[in-house]
């Protein structure tokens, strides 16, 4: 203990101390964070959940939305939107919006999965649209990698990247990268077209073809990355900017290094 | 003769020369250079010595390491490397230790070069440019002797049509040029596409047709014509897809505010060649709020809910839009071929 007391002035000692109070930080968020999204499975909506579900639609949704969910000049109405864009809009925490603007930001789910099947089931009452889907639309295990793969890149590469990374759109929007996305939210995003995107219906992408695009979009994810560090998969401007700064940034020091005086 | 002001005077054969009270030699003139801990301290020169024969030596062995490493290290095994992340650890194992050979190499020649070998500066003169007067003489003379002897002047035949070929010589150069400006060619090959009228309208790349139900608005369809693959596998090439790529994409008809054609829509739905009309890459990024179709190569975009046209970028023609309707059976398919040329611009084009 005196040989730690003794070295709390090293110059180190600040970082030391830095880097252990960051990993504490991560591991009581990952610990709480988790607990907080381990919920319930979904089951059919009941009178009491819808009910719940309009409680808190009034609570935080219908300033922008409206009291009857019809919309306002602020916001577009929700009648017929379907729980499943509750389900991607709340679960992604797109919804409620930190602020008005061209893009609604992906951040951490401001209600627990229960609320957010309350919110869904009373949203799904106003007037049909599409449904949450079930565990076996969600069940891509024997789906087709390589179509899965062809699927993307004509459907959803132009704006989401080759590798999923995402893009820039016009006014300050842009499609979000999908290395968080969940294969739900995806089947969500697809079904119901959030923002700028365009709705890709069960009738022109079949469940079976979504399934496969799951599984390419899942692969993506998770296949390792033998080359390292990709630099956000982005293409030639990180790259190149990459090469730029730090590969001419040693020549430059090596140069100066040879050029210098010996002493 | 007077001094010219500049230290500078002409001498008798017109080279000039420094006047010695002006510019002092030019060793005089050296800041000198304190001596190398090296130069002075045999201890430090054997330090020195010891060092460089380090680095060589570690290069030598890091080369052996990365040879082991790429042999031994199982190329599917993963490690965690800091800031660059999980990866293959024999890539990083064989190229850090390769790099790090190359590097010893270098640097170890380059320290090598910094303490130990002479540090003092020395100059090179330079020499005049010209030649001297006799080595000049004996090339025209050897010159001379070529042209008599090759009868250039003396033999008209071989003058003439040497001169002929040299003229005539340029010519393939400047008919090749012609390969780039305009040629009399099917206009079929650039100026139409295989959508004709009834072609039924399917999915790309899953080929299946479409009912107008099918299609949601705010809904967008990558599709192609359903004769595509026959054709593909006919041609064995992608020329006919390059031409006949289709967006469809769906609106409430009242967010519609013109059209290249009166009802070429069906029921709110419109389709549009999916070729860019700037320099042809294949557009679908489609903003469903504003109906804006982006192209991704030079940011041309196109309002769909306005004929096609052009607000913003390079592009300075409308999309061509393909009349649609339905056939007997409901399904989708192509009232027409497109009424004009798709795709960026070509020499025989008319418009």
């Amino acid at each position: 203990m005196n040989s730690l007391a003794a070295k709390r002035r090293h110059p180190g000692a600040v970082l030391v101390v830095l880097f252990m109070g960051l990993c504490l930080t991560g591991v009581i968020y990952s610990v709480v964070g988790s607990a907080a999204t381990a919920g319930a499975a979904p089951k059919a909506a009941s009178s009491t959940e819808v009910d719940h579900g309009r409680q808190l639609f009034i609570e935080g949704c219908s300033s922008c939305h409206g009291i009857g969910a019809q919309g306002t000049q602020n916001a577009p109405t929700l009648v017929g939107v379907g729980a499943a864009a509750v389900d991607f809009q709340v679960s992604t925490g797109r919804m409620p919006l930190a602020a008005p603007g061209g893009q609604a930001e992906r951040k951490p789910p401001l209600y627990t999965d229960e609320q957010i099947s309350n919110l869904a089931a009373f949203i799904a009452t106003l007037g049909p649209g599409p449904e949450i889907p079930s565990a076996s639309d969600l069940n891509f295990i024997n789906a087709d990698l390589a179509e899965g793969g062809d699927l993307f890149r004509t459907n959803c590469a132009q704006c989401h990247n080759f590798a999923g990374s995402g893009g820039a759109l016009s006014n300050g929007q842009y499609a979000p990268n999908l290395r968080q996305a969940t294969p739900r939210q995806i089947y969500e995003a697809m079904l119901t077209g959030p923002q700028a995107m365009p709705v890709f219906a069960n009738t022109t992408i079949t469940p079976q073809d979504k399934q496969k695009i799951l599984k390419y979009v899942t692969y993506l994810q998770t296949s390792p990355n033998p080359g390292g560090q990709d630099l956000g998969r982005l293409g030639p401007v990180t790259e190149s900017l990459a090469l730029f700064t730090i590969g001419f940034g040693a020549l430059i020091a090596v140069s100066i290094w040879i050029g210098a005086r010996a002493k | 003769m007077s001094s010219n002001g500049h230290g500078i005077e002409p001498t008798d054969n017109g080279v000039s020369a420094h006047k010695s009270d002006d510019l002092a030699p030019v060793e005089d003139q050296h800041v000198a250079h304190p001596p190398r801990r090296t130069d002075i301290d045999p201890r430090a020169e054997r330090r020195a010595e010891h060092q460089v024969a380090t680095m060589f030596g570690l290069a030598g062995l890091t080369a052996i390491v990365s040879v082991v490493a790429f042999v031994a290290i199982d190329p599917d095994r993963l490690i965690y490397v800091p800031v660059i992340g999980e990866t293959s650890a024999n890539n990083v194992v064989f190229g850090a230790t390769f790099g790090l050979s190359m590097f010893l190499i270098g640097a170890g020649a380059i320290h090598w070069a910094r303490q130990l070998m002479p540090a003092q500066e020395v100059v090179a003169e330079r020499h005049d440019l010209t030649s001297d007067p006799a080595d000049r003489a004996d090339a025209i003379a050897v010159y001379q002797e070529g042209a008599d002897g090759s009868g250039f002047a003396q033999r008209k035949i071989i003058r003439r049509s040497l001169l002929g070929a040299m003229a005539l010589f340029p010519l393939p150069l400047l008919i090749i040029l012609r390969g780039l400006g305009p040629k009399v060619m099917d206009p079929q090959v650039l100026g139409e596409t295989i959508w004709k009228r009834n072609e039924p309208i399917v999915t790309d790349p899953t080929s299946r047709k479409l009912r107008p139900q099918d299609i949601p608005v705010g809904g967008l369809v990558n599709a192609v014509p359903e004769s595509l693959k026959e054709i593909e596998e006919r041609e064995g090439t992608l020329n006919a897809r390059a031409k006949a790529g289709l967006i469809l994409v769906r609106l409430t008809p009242g967010e519609i505010r013109s059209q290249q054609g009166d009802g070429w829509d069906y029921q709110g739905i419109l389709a549009f060649s999916k070729i860019c009309t700037h320099v042809g890459c294949p557009i679908s990024l489609y903003e469903q709020r504003t109906h804006h179709l982006l192209c991704p190569c030079h940011q041309s975009t196109f309002d769909l809910a306005d004929s096609g046209s052009v607000v913003f970028g390079p592009a300075r023609r409308h999309l061509p839009q393909l009349p649609i309707t339905v056939d007997a059976e409901g399904y989708l398919v192509a009232a027409s071929g497109f009424q004009e040329p798709i795709g960026p611009s070509f020499w025989e084009r008319s418009s």
